[in-house]
């Protein structure tokens, strides 16, 4: 819907709750949510889809914030860590987080933790493999990966 | 070593700061400050012209636009150890992105659409961005007033040149070593400028409160750094500083010191205090941030036959800083000193230099010029090995100090308590199977082979450098531990928590941190977080303030149990008489002071504090003599490499590192190594800042400047910790580790490429491309000669 001053209004489902925001038709995704609705976990590394702090849940799926405009977004339902606190998922997450060391300057954790947690949800049986292709799309330079990655693990295994 | 016993020492316990996994740990772009404005800058276009007018009337008619300031706003210079930088370039534009005026507006939307309004009428200048060019006499001069910068007493820099500190260290005679050597190696090395990829941007708010108060907020690794060199800049006292702790994406070096504080603080001054804000993007970065300075290493070094002793090393170090050196004069003086590793030679004679380019400016990076060095001089150690018939291992074997022998260059005595670095060797041949070969692949243009390096850490820090620590008692017998370590990922405040309870005896959740909630004005003093010392330096600190707090307790419970105080001890939560446990106070009984069945009361709250500052260290003199170190942590380092010949691709099948040095939380400590080896290795592969022929960033950003990612990381990692000696005053032993893993992955990859196929590489990195290229040159026979067995089968 375009109004008067060239802006959009937009609907989209923001961590369960309808959420109507007006944004320019350039706007970015991750301005948005930082901006308009506060949920700073939202991390800005480089605003060229490369670094991968800004990831959210799209529509069930991890994507960069960064890369989709807001206007694009209508009618979307988008996720963030401000969204999974409360829940066994977080609960299991900080503990298998904490226990492996899996962050350190915690930049790139927030983007993590939205990985593990789709993980659990979405593909509960990712081998090693799909685990680390998953991962790679997420930068850290502080961990070196190793722990990050047996967090994940430990995240979607029943043991 | 003897049995330990201790509660949480050792131990892999889980870290504490999980606010950072839910997204209320804040970060400076997170947090609101109401009112503030935002700066934007404009940089210049060339490496070096002269600013004949800046028009910023167009600018300053954009809506919501407070004020447009340039060079002519500051006219002083600014520095720390060196007085060299202008707020804003003046006269000469030194660097392309040299930030030459600063809006000032109410949106970032405002200040970025008036920043490109800003008219800059400029004259190029010629310019230099080759070290060696810059050290030539013709070159141009960036600093023609060098002469007369302020700096501190142990800089030397050179008027009239490019050279902004000669660091000069003699030991023996060049001479007589030149007369003993039987192989003489003499090779030049280079690494390029690299920027930290801290994952989060620097960026950084200022206001200046109604009495004067100057409130900083910081990405750094060093609040009190920031307020010191901040004060010493400005010529501010102070105590009118006051600067925040935030959390930080990650450092490495680039945020340890003042970077840009003084544009938001400076800005707030000329707009009667409004908070003001300057928040890098990533390209910002690359143009304003403070990078891993170009080394240049040109070393000459002989041994003997028939011992295989090294008898003789000369060098000539340089260190291009960039338009700036305020921190890279110190840098400069570091790979000085260290000039010889981890060897005992009886004839050394290093000049280094730091030298100004038409580049962004340098800082330090992880690990302090060690990685640098060691790429130049474990390459040097295997060249010699190799024309002496010797192998690698042994050769380094015969060459390595003697504790409790051997001094370094600069005359300082290596202590025995610093460790065995033998030890750390052999242990790192046993790991990689040394001396067994690799299994070659079938593919006939894959070769692997392995190599091992030494990879020392002696962290450089100033020998005054003090931090203090404050554990303050609850009523419920909790304690509170304040210290002025900024917490940056590596999780000090975890494995200093974890001090306190083990000295008390209590539960872990019984001991707080101050985290984020601290600024330099309620905290005790630390120096900052680098230098591999926030474990080591001020784990003392922290002790100390225990050990006092425990005789408080001791003191206080002898005179209400009746006791003399040194029959108490403190366990479980209690003070108790050593041999009648029926007698005792809880602690919380006591943190208070204690209250009398009639409701007299004695002593109040239980405070204790402690302080450090280093013991064995000294400043060194115009010939380098001096005592530089509290501690190395002796490392080596070992891979087993496959090199694709026809790519060029190196994969790294297995990296293998030991430390000797005991931990204090195992799963922590890993995390530096992990963190550290994958750090170093991408440096090794990968990382290169690429300027073009005028001084402009090629690839500023993380797509063509690539960090490594999850799928890079080796096939097999083995991290072995030693604890051959536990070093005397270190907490529990314990020295840092934040930094040796970045060690010596450089050096051990050219090593093994050499031994795979024969091709020496001394200029980092070693990328596809370059390793095709030197193939190419080097060994052109070993394409053919694939493409001949290919075209064959
Ligand atoms: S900020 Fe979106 S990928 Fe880096
Ligand atoms: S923990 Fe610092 S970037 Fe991942």
């Amino acid at each position: 819907m375009s109004g008067t001053d060239g802006e959009i209004q937009v609907k989209l489902k923001v961590n369960g709750r309808m959420r109507e925001v007006r944004v320019k038709p350039n706007e970015r995704l991750i301005d948005t949510l930082r901006e308009k609705l506060g949920l700073k976990s939202v991390k800005m590394g480089c605003l060229t889809g490369e670094c991968g702090t800004c990831t959210v849940l799209y529509n069930g799926q991890p994507v960069k914030s960064c890369l989709v405009l807001t206007a694009e977004a209508d009618g979307k339902e988008v996720i963030t860590v401000e969204g999974l606190a409360g829940s066994d998922e977080m609960r299991r997450i900080t503990e298998v987080f904490a226990r492996n060391n899996a962050f350190q300057c915690g930049f790139c954790t927030p983007a993590f933790v939205l990985l593990a947690y789709w993980l659990m949800k979405v593909k509960p049986k990712a081998t090693d493999e799909e685990i680390l292709e998953a991962s790679n799309s997420i930068l850290c330079r502080c961990t070196g990966y190793t722990q990050i990655l047996q967090a994940l693990k430990e995240a979607i295994s029943r043991v | 070593m003897q049995e330990e016993k201790y509660l949480y020492i050792r131990k892999p316990i889980p870290r504490r700061d999980i606010d950072k996994l839910t997204g209320e740990a804040q970060f400076i772009a997170d947090i609101e400050i109401p009112g503030a404005l935002w700066m934007k800058l404009v940089g210049s276009p060339y490496p070096h012209a002269r600013i004949l007018e800046i028009d910023t009337s167009e600018a300053e008619k954009v809506p919501g636009v407070e004020a447009v300031l340039t060079g002519k706003d500051f006219p002083f210079k600014i520095g720390h150890h060196i007085r060299d930088r202008d707020v804003l370039a003046r006269d000469r534009a030194l660097y392309v992105g040299h930030p030459v005026a600063a809006v000032i507006a109410e949106t970032l939307e405002a200040a970025e659409k008036a920043a490109e309004l800003v008219r800059v009428k400029y004259e190029p200048l010629p310019y230099v961005l080759d070290p060696l060019e810059a050290m030539k006499p013709d070159a141009p001069l960036l600093h023609p007033n060098l002469g007369e910068y302020e700096h501190l007493p142990f800089l030397y820099p050179v008027p009239g040149t490019n050279i902004a500190h000669k660091f000069k260290l003699r030991k023996g005679s060049i001479k007589d070593g030149e007369r003993e050597a039987d192989v003489v190696v003499e090779e030049e090395y280079r690494l390029p400028m690299l920027h930290h990829s801290y994952l989060e941007p620097w960026g950084a708010a200022a206001r200046v409160r109604s009495d004067g108060t100057i409130e900083i907020w910081t990405s750094s690794q060093g609040p009190f750094a920031v307020r010191t060199q901040l004060a010493h800049s400005l010529h501010i006292p102070e105590s009118r500083i006051v600067v925040h702790y935030l959390y930080v994406g990650g450092g490495f070096g680039a945020k340890s010191d003042l970077f840009l504080e003084y544009l938001p603080v400076l800005a707030s001054m000329k707009l009667n205090g409004r908070p003001v804000k300057l928040i890098l993007n990533r390209e910002e970065s690359f143009y304003y941030g403070f990078h891993r300075a170009e080394y240049i290493f040109r070393m000459k070094t002989g041994a003997r036959k028939s011992d295989g002793k090294i008898v003789f090393h000369k060098g000539e170090y340089i260190y291009g800083t960039g338009h700036a050196a305020d921190l890279g004069s110190l840098l400069g003086n570091t790979i000085g000193w260290l000039a010889t590793g981890p060897y005992d030679i009886p004839n050394v004679w290093i000049d280094s230099y730091t030298v100004y380019t038409n580049k962004p400016t340098t800082t330090a990076f992880r690990n302090y010029t060690h990685t640098e060095l060691w790429f130049a001089f474990e390459q040097q150690m295997d060249i010699l090995a190799e024309r002496l018939g010797m192998d690698p291992v042994e050769f380094r074997l015969r060459n390595l100090i003697k504790p409790g022998a051997s001094t370094l260059p600069t005359g300082q005595q290596i202590s025995e308590d610093w460790g065995d670095p033998e030890g750390v060797l052999k242990r790192a041949a046993e790991l990689i199977e040394w001396g067994k070969e690799p299994e070659q692949p079938r593919e006939p243009w894959k070769r692997r082979a392995k190599a091992i390096v030494m990879a020392p850490k002696g962290p450089s820090m100033p020998p005054n450098i003090t931090t203090s620590a404050i554990v303050k008692m609850n009523e419920d017998g909790s304690v509170d531990l304040l210290t002025g370590v900024a917490e940056i990922g590596q999780g000090t405040l975890n494995s200093l928590a974890m001090m306190v309870a083990e000295e008390l005896q209590i539960p872990l959740e019984k001991v707080r941190v101050y985290g984020i909630d601290r600024d330099t004005s309620n905290t005790p003093y630390d120096w900052e977080t680098c230098a591999s010392r926030a474990t080591f330096a001020i784990g003392q600190a922290v002790l100390k303030a225990v050990d006092d707090l425990k005789q408080q307790i001791k003191q206080l419970a002898s005179q209400i149990l009746r006791v003399d105080p040194s029959s108490i001890e403190i366990r479980d939560g209690k003070a108790v008489v050593k041999g009648e446990p029926w007698k005792a106070l809880k602690l919380e009984e006591v943190a208070m002071g204690y209250t009398f069945p009639d409701g007299h009361a004695i002593h109040g709250q239980l405070i204790g504090r402690g302080s450090w500052v280093p013991r064995r260290t000294t400043g060194l003199d115009e010939e380098g003599r001096g005592h530089p170190l509290e501690f190395v942590t002796y490392s080596a380092q070992a891979v087993e490499i496959e090199v694709d010949i026809l790519s060029g691709r190196i994969d790294i099948l297995k990296a293998v590192a030991v430390a000797d040095t005991p931990f204090i939380n195992k799963i922590l400590a890993l995390g530096q190594a992990y963190g550290g080896a994958l750090m170093g290795i991408n440096v090794a592969l990968r990382e290169e800042i690429k300027f073009d022929e005028n001084g402009k960033i090629l690839n500023p950003g993380f797509t063509d400047y690539k960090i490594a990612r999850a799928g890079d990381i080796p096939k097999s990692i083995i991290v072995e910790f030693l604890s051959t000696k536990l070093l005397h005053d270190a907490p529990y032993g314990a020295k840092g580790i934040g930094e040796v893993f970045l060690g010596g992955w450089p050096a051990a990859i050219a090593n093994a490429l050499y031994r795979a196929i024969g091709v020496r590489i001394k200029r980092a990195p070693l990328s596809p491309e370059r390793v095709v290229e030197e193939i190419k040159k080097q060994k052109p026979d070993l394409l053919e000669n694939i493409v001949k067995k290919l075209g064959g089968e």
